[in-house]
């Protein structure tokens, strides 16, 4: 029971009158890395903004160190330990790099990151830093959307999509982080489009179609052909027994 | 020479219409919220100047003193409550909701001081004024406001861009979901912009009350001076806004040097030209429109 850092129950959000996320039920332990893995339009993000507070769940509750922050506003869940590298970065475009990691620090938490962590892990971060957001390529402006999560110090980290529109060696660089990252304490969930990163990091897993769980385990004990009939549906994956 | 007077009278009330606008343009840039309310509040300040500064025996001068503090005061709340409120149902409520505090703050000042024009006097040697050539006067109390100014934008530019608070008015200018995710509370930062906008307005409608004549009908006017500024200079750039409300000063000496009734004329033209050919003004983004 202590174990658990993140305890998501019968969650049920719709996006405006669709339904998203249909009545899914999960949790995160503490130091463990959790991978919600799912196709475009499973209700991964809709997920991920919902633990973050950035929309409203219809049923369901969202409970975090013990106490239900299903309506806490986003910046307390910020201050309560919980922090969303959002997809598509979403960086501070007017401003420039470290004025980006400064927002994140201003109403940090105590604990291991601070901006000269972050430029510690990126040692390319240093010499630009007075450069705006929107001049950096996108694997940089991951790396710095990371950090501006990082410096808030959360005791979980939610990452979208990260590897959304970047070059493969630029993605595998970003997640030989998170063991690190997991080293200093904090737990994280990913939620990945990318199967083989989401399970290749994870030390669980689980699936959404259409909003539903359709599969949750180690991934150890997961087959390619499981993964590929809860990510893709069984009839998709029936239609290509036949083939 | 008579050239050199025009630009420099443009200047000198430029200065002036900047002051009026940074606080429209930052309450677009932050909340997008247009505040048709703007102008009003400068003449409601200049009323709180006039007939509340006396109880505080403290000379009118120095009634900023009390004004502008009251004003970010009433920016904050007004902001948590009433605005919020309206941006909360749809942006387009937020004109509905302004444009109803304009009415009804002009008729309420109409009840309960009358029509008849007011006045700040300050009867000092601000009323003089400077001779350096020969048809160049520079009144001392135009360079004052132009000197007031500049320093505003100068200290608003520097807030913005070194402290921790300034920082996350911009980032959630720039991005409101990711401010908050970075633990920005948006509304407390809504109301922090609403209480630099009010401050700064209060101190132009003091400035204004010093110039000239103020009445309960007067915001209109200076609304629309406002809001020529910050478009010809760009919405969300502060020294766009002073270089914006320069322009505008000078289009406007030059239309009344032609003919004193085409004052603003000569500035709804230069309006017309930079909205026809750089919509997002002179020193404004595109992205930002």
């Amino acid at each position: 029971m202590s174990d658990n850092l993140l305890v998501v129950e019968n969650l049920t959000v719709h996006h405006g009158q669709l339904l998203a996320v249909d009545d899914v039920s999960f949790n995160v332990d503490r130091g463990e890395v959790f991978a919600m893995i799912g196709a475009n339009g499973a209700g991964k993000s809709t997920l991920m903004r919902t633990i973050a507070g950035l929309q409203k769940l219809t049923s369901g509750s969202i409970t975090f160190k013990g106490q239900d922050i299903s309506a806490m506003p986003p910046h307390k869940r910020v201050d309560f330990g919980v922090s969303l590298v959002p997809e598509g970065r979403r960086l501070f475009a007017s401003m420039t790099l470290e004025e980006n990691l400064q927002v994140g620090e201003f109403k940090s938490n105590k604990g291991p990151f601070n901006i000269n962590r972050i430029y510690e892990l990126f040692p390319w971060m240093p010499d630009r830093r007075r450069q705006l957001a929107w001049q950096f390529s996108g694997g940089e402006q991951q790396a710095i959307a990371l950090g501006r999560a990082l410096v808030t110090n959360p005791e979980l980290l939610l990452i979208d999509e990260l590897s959304l529109g970047l070059a493969p060696i630029v993605i595998e660089k970003i997640y030989a982080l998170i063991p690190e990252i997991v080293r200093e304490g904090l737990s994280v969930m990913i939620v990945e489009q990318d199967v083989a990163q989401g399970v290749g990091v994870a030390s669980r897993v689980h699936c959404l179609l259409e909003g539903r769980t359709s599969l949750t385990g180690v991934p150890g004990d997961l087959t390619s052909e499981a993964i590929e009939r809860a990510y893709f549906g069984a009839d998709l994956s029936g239609t290509k027994d036949h083939q | 020479m008579i050239w050199t007077n025009l630009v420099i009278q443009g200047i000198l009330v430029g200065g002036f219409y900047a002051l009026f606008a940074c606080g429209l343009s930052l309450m677009f840039g932050v909340m997008r919220v247009i505040n048709l309310a703007h102008g009003d509040m400068a003449v409601v300040a200049g009323y709180v100047a006039v007939m509340l500064t006396p109880h505080f025996h403290i000379p009118l001068l120095w009634s900023f003193l009390v004004v502008v503090p009251l004003f970010a005061l009433v920016g904050y709340v007004l902001q948590r409550t009433l605005i919020q409120k309206s941006i909360d149902r749809d942006p387009f409520t937020t004109l509905l909701v302004t444009f109803g505090l304009s009415v009804v703050i002009e008729n309420a000042l109409l009840q309960l001081y009358t029509a008849n024009a007011q006045t700040i006097a300050i009867g000092s040697i601000l009323y003089k004024s400077w001779h350096p050539a020969s048809i160049i006067y520079i009144s001392y109390q135009s360079l004052v406001v132009l000197v007031v100014a500049v320093a505003v934008l100068a200290s608003l530019q520097l807030f913005l861009s070194k402290t921790g608070t300034g920082r996350q008015i911009r980032a959630v200018a720039d991005d409101q979901e990711a401010a908050q995710l970075s633990g920005t509370n948006y509304r407390h930062i809504f109301g922090v912009a609403a209480a630099i906008s009010f401050a700064t307005v209060a101190l132009a409608g003091i400035a204004y009350g010093m110039t000239t004549q103020f009445a309960p009908t007067s915001g209109g006017i200076n609304l629309l001076f406002a809001f020529e500024a910050v478009v010809i200079g760009g919405i969300g750039s502060l020294w766009g806004t002073l270089v914006g409300g320069i322009a505008l000063g000078i289009a406007q000496q030059i239309g009344s040097h032609i003919n004193p009734q085409y004052t603003l004329l000569g500035g709804n033209l230069l309006f017309l030209i930079v909205l026809a050919i750089r919509p997002q003004g002179l020193f404004g983004k595109k992205s930002s429109l």
